[in-house]
C-alpha cells in the first residue's frame, strides 16, 4: 500500500536536511510503529506523507497504491485515502465541528466522484461513531478544536478518521497529552478501524500506546534514517534500554 | 510554496469576470443634461411632480452644498470627482414611476430576473410560503420601476412605495420625517443627495403593526456616467416591527460611478426596525479600474422609549466604500445594534463603521464588525461610541475583528469613545488575524481544496454576523463572500 523509497527531504526555507534515505514498505492490514527520539524526523515524515508544503523532497519517491504521491496536493492525497491524525490539531474558530466533518466528508466524496451525503444519512453516521468515542452532540456543536481539552482534540481526530474511512492512517503521537482513560478510548477507536484492507503508521515516543495498539512491525528512526526494524518486542526493548543503542552519541 | 501563498495568488488572479452582475441592460433612457445647477434640481422635482415645499427643500440643500467641501478624513484615496461631469437623472423611458407589473418594460423585468429578483407576484406566490414572501421595490438608475405586494401590505396598514409616490400620496408623513434624522446639511454627500435624490423607498408601519413580510429594495445602476442618489425613509410607529433588506448591483464599466444614498430610520416607542444590506456594487477590475464610489449616510433614530434599531451589512462591492450606519439612542431603554462584514479584495478601499450616540437613560448598543482584506485592498473600521451627559447607565460592547489574506492588504481599526457620564460602561475588543498555513494544511489534509478551505475559515470568522441576517439571505451572503474572495467557488 505504502512504499517509501530512499526518501531524502529538507526544510524548504533553510535547507536543513531532515530525512536522509528512508525505506519503508507497509502492506494492507499492517500496523507499523515508528519510534525514535526527539528530532529524529518522525513528525516530518508524517507531514511529508500528507503533503505539507514546507519541505522539499531532494531524492527518492513515495508510492501510495503504486502511484507517486509527490505530484499530488494535500487534498488530493486525502481524497485518495491518506489520513493524518495530527499531534497538535489546529483550531478553526467559528466553524462547528459538525460543519467541518460534513464539509470534509463531502469534499472527499466529490473529489472521488461520489455524491454528497444527505444530512440525515450524515447525521446517522456521525452519531454512531461519536458515541463510540464518548463524544457528545454538544461537543460537535463547538468550533473545531477551540477550547478542546487534549483528550477531546485526540478523540475528535479519531472521529474524523473513522468518518472519512481512509486506506492509510498516519497517527502522529496520538498518545501525547492523554491520560490513561482517554488513551484507552482513543486506542479502542483506532483498533476498531483495523481491517485487512487498511494500513496504519503509528508514530510514537513511548511503548505505552503500543500496549493498546499492537503493531505488526516496529521501526526505529534516528537522524532521518530507519536504523532498526523488528517485531512488537522491539518496542519493549526500547522501553527498557532507551534509544542509546541505536542512536549513539546523539541520544537525547 | 506554502498553501496560503497559493490562496493569495488565486485571490490575485481574480478579475472582472468574477462579477456576475456586470451586464448592461440595453434600454432607452431619459436623462437630465449633464452637470448640476438649480435648473437640474428644478427638473428633477418637476419630473417627480413634487409639491412646492419639496422643491424649496431641495434648492436649500443645493445652495448649502455649493458652500461645502468633500470630507477627507476617511482612509480612502481617489481622484477628485468632477460633479459637473455627471448625469443626475436617468430614467428608463418606458417607466415614469411605478405602475402595475403589466405596464413594466419586459426588458426591465428580465433584468431583475437575471439578478435573481423575482418581481412577478404570481410567480412568487406560487413558489414561496406566505411567511417567506418578500415585497420588493425595484429601483433602476433614478427611478423606482415597480413595487410588489403593495395591496397585500396595504391590508395590514403598511405603506411601502417609492419615495416619489409617497411625496404625492402621503406628503404630510414625508414632510414630518424627511431630514429629521439626517439633516439637510449633515455632510457633503447627504446634502448633495438632499438636492438631487431621484427615488428610493418609503415605509410606514402604523402603531402596533408587525409588518407581515420582509420588505426589500433592489438598487440597480445601469446607465453610464450616472450618479445614483436614492433616499430611503422608514418609520415604525409605536409598537411596530419591520425587517427591511437592501440589495445593490451595477454593470462593469471602466469609469467610476457615484452612489450617494441617504437612509433614515425612525423607531417610536417600543418599535423595532431591522435593516439589512447586501451591497455588491461593481468593485472595479483587477487593476483597480472602474467600480462604484459608494458614499452613503445611513442613520437610525431610536426616538421612542424601548425602541430598537439593528443594522446588519454585508459589504463586498464598490471601489470606495464610505459608510457608517449609525443609531441615535434618544429614547430611554432604547437599543442599537450594528453587525457588519466588510470584504475587500483587489484595489478596493473600505472605510466603514458605525456611530452609537447614547442620549437617553439605560440605553445599550452592540457593535460586531468583521473586516476581511485580501489582494491590495485597504479595510478600515471607524466607529464612534458616545454617551451624553444625561445618558446614565449607557452600555456598549464593541468587537472588531480583522482577517488578512496575503501580504499586500491592510486592516485598520479606528475607534472613538466619548463618555460624558460616569455611569457609562463601554467595552471594546479588537483582534487582527491571518489565515495560517497550518489552518490551510489541516483543512486540506481533510480533503478540502484551497478555495474550500478559505471559504470555510472565512465563514467561521463571519458567523456571528451572518446569524443576524434573515434566513433566506444568510446563505446568499455566505456565497457572495466566497465569490468575492476566491473567484471560482460558487
Amino acid at each position: 500500500m505504502l512504499e517509501i523509497k530512499n526518501l531524502h527531504a529538507r526544510i524548504a526555507e533553510d535547507e536543513t536536511e531532515i530525512l536522509r534515505g528512508i525505506d519503508l514498505t507497509v502492506k494492507p492490514g499492517e500496523v507499523h510503529a515508528i519510534m525514535g527520539p526527539n528530532g529524529s524526523g518522525k513528525s516530518t515524515l508524517s507531514y511529508i506523507l500528507a503533503g505539507k508544503e514546507d519541505y522539499e523532497i531532494t531524492e527518492g519517491d513515495i508510492l501510495f497504491n503504486g502511484e507517486s504521491l509527490l505530484d499530488m496536493e494535500a487534498d488530493e492525497r486525502a481524497a485518495a485515502g491518506l489520513f493524518l491524525a495530527f499531534q497538535y490539531p489546529i483550531e478553526i474558530p467559528g466553524v462547528a465541528t459538525m460543519t467541518f466533518l460534513k464539509t470534509a466528508l463531502n469534499a472527499q466524496r466529490k473529489a472521488r466522484g461520489e455524491g454528497e451525503l444527505s444530512t440525515p444519512e450524515f447525521m446517522k453516521r456521525v452519531k454512531d461513531k461519536a458515541a463510540e468515542l464518548n463524544i457528545t452532540m454538544d461537543m460537535l456543536k463547538r468550533p473545531l478544536n477551540v477550547g478542546f481539552s487534549g483528550g477531546e482534540k485526540k478523540r475528535s481526530e479519531i472521529l474524523q478518521m473513522s468518518l472519512l474511512e481512509p486506506k492509510l492512517c498516519v497517527l502522529d503521537e496520538t498518545d501525547s497529552g492523554l491520560d490513561i482513560d482517554a488513551l484507552r478510548i482513543v486506542a479502542d477507536g483506532v483498533n476498531r478501524l483495523r481491517s485487512p484492507d487498511r494500513a496504519m503508521v503509528v508514530i510514537t515516543h513511548y511503548q505505552r500506546l503500543l500496549d493498546h495498539i499492537v503493531p505488526d512491525v516496529v521501526h526505529v528512526l534516528s537522524r532521518g534514517r530507519i536504523v532498526k526494524t523488528g517485531g512488537k518486542e522491539l518496542a519493549l526493548e526500547l522501553e527498557k534500554n532507551g534509544y542509546a543503542d541505536y542512536v549513539g552519541e546523539q541520544a537525547a | 510554496m506554502p498553501a496560503v501563498q497559493e490562496t493569495i495568488d488565486r485571490v490575485r488572479s481574480i478579475d472582472v469576470d468574477q462579477y456576475k452582475y456586470g451586464f448592461v441592460t440595453e434600454i432607452e433612457s431619459e436623462k437630465a443634461p449633464k452637470g448640476l445647477n438649480e435648473d437640474i434640481v428644478r427638473f428633477i422635482s418637476a419630473k417627480k411632480g413634487e409639491p412646492e415645499w419639496m422643491l424649496e427643500w431641495r434648492l436649500d440643500a443645493y445652495r448649502r452644498w455649493r458652500t461645502m467641501d468633500e470630507p477627507t478624513w476617511a482612509r480612502v484615496s481617489y481622484p477628485k470627482i468632477d460633479f459637473e461631469d455627471l448625469y443626475y437623472y436617468s430614467a428608463p423611458k418606458t417607466a415614469e414611476g411605478p405602475k402595475s407589473l403589466d405596464e413594466v418594460d419586459p426588458e426591465l423585468l428580465a433584468t431583475y430576473e437575471k439578478l435573481g429578483i423575482p418581481l412577478r407576484e404570481q410567480e412568487i406566490l406560487a413558489g414561496v410560503a406566505p411567511q417567506n414572501r418578500v415585497a420588493v421595490d425595484a429601483v433602476f438608475d433614478s427611478v423606482s420601476v415597480v413595487t410588489t405586494f403593495k395591496e397585500e401590505l396595504k391590508k395590514a396598514g403598511v405603506i411601502f412605495c417609492s419615495i416619489s409616490e409617497a411625496l404625492r400620496e402621503y406628503p404630510d408623513l414625508v414632510r414630518k420625517y424627511l431630514g429629521s434624522v439626517v439633516p439637510v446639511s449633515d455632510n457633503f454627500y447627504a446634502t448633495l443627495n438632499s438636492a438631487v435624490f431621484s427615488d428610493g423607498s418609503f415605509v410606514y408601519v402604523p402603531e402596533g403593526v408587525r409588518c407581515p413580510m420582509e420588505l426589500s429594495t433592489y438598487f440597480r445602476i445601469n446607465d453610464q456616467q450616472t450618479g445614483q442618489f436614492e433616499r430611503t425613509l422608514i418609520i415604525a410607529d409605536k409598537g411596530a416591527y419591520v425587517s427591511y433588506l437592501e440589495g445593490c448591483t451595477a454593470p462593469q464599466r471602466d469609469e467610476n460611478q457615484l452612489h450617494a444614498a441617504v437612509v433614515e430610520l425612525i423607531a417610536l416607542d417600543d418599535a423595532e426596525i431591522k435593516y439589512s444590506t447586501v451591497q455588491n456594487w461593481y468593485p472595479g477590475d483587477k487593476e483597480g479600474k472602474g467600480g462604484i464610489y459608494n458614499f452613503v449616510t445611513k442613520r437610525g433614530d431610536c426616538r421612542g422609549r424601548n425602541s430598537k434599531i439593528s443594522w446588519t451589512q454585508v459589504e463586498t462591492g464598490s471601489a470606495i466604500t464610505w459608510k457608517y450606519p449609525s443609531c441615535i439612542l434618544r429614547g430611554d431603554n432604547s437599543r442599537g445594534e450594528f453587525y457588519s462584514i466588510a470584504v475587500s479584495n483587489g484595489y478596493q478601499q473600505v472605510d466603514s463603521g458605525t456611530k452609537m450616540i447614547h442620549l437617553g437613560k439605560n440605553t445599550s448598543s452592540r457593535i460586531i464588525s468583521k473586516g476581511i482584506s485580501a489582494g491590495k485592498s485597504q479595510n478600515t473600521y471607524r466607529g464612534l461610541v458616545s454617551a451624553h451627559r444625561k445618558a446614565s447607565n449607557a452600555r456598549n460592547f464593541t468587537q472588531c475583528d480583522s482577517l488578512l489574506i496575503g501580504q499586500d492588504c491592510g486592516a485598520h481599526t479606528v475607534p472613538y469613545i466619548e463618555a460624558k457620564n460616569s455611569t457609562a460602561v463601554f467595552e471594546h475588543e479588537a483582534t487582527t488575524s491571518k489565515i495560517s498555513d497550518d489552518q490551510m494544511f489541516y483543512c486540506q489534509q481533510r480533503g478540502l481544496s484551497d478555495e474550500e478551505a478559505v471559504a470555510l475559515i472565512v465563514n467561521g470568522f463571519v458567523k456571528d454576523v451572518i446569524q443576524q441576517l434573515p434566513m433566506e439571505f444568510a446563505v446568499e451572503a455566505q456565497k457572495l463572500i466566497s465569490i468575492s474572495l476566491e473567484g471560482s467557488v460558487g
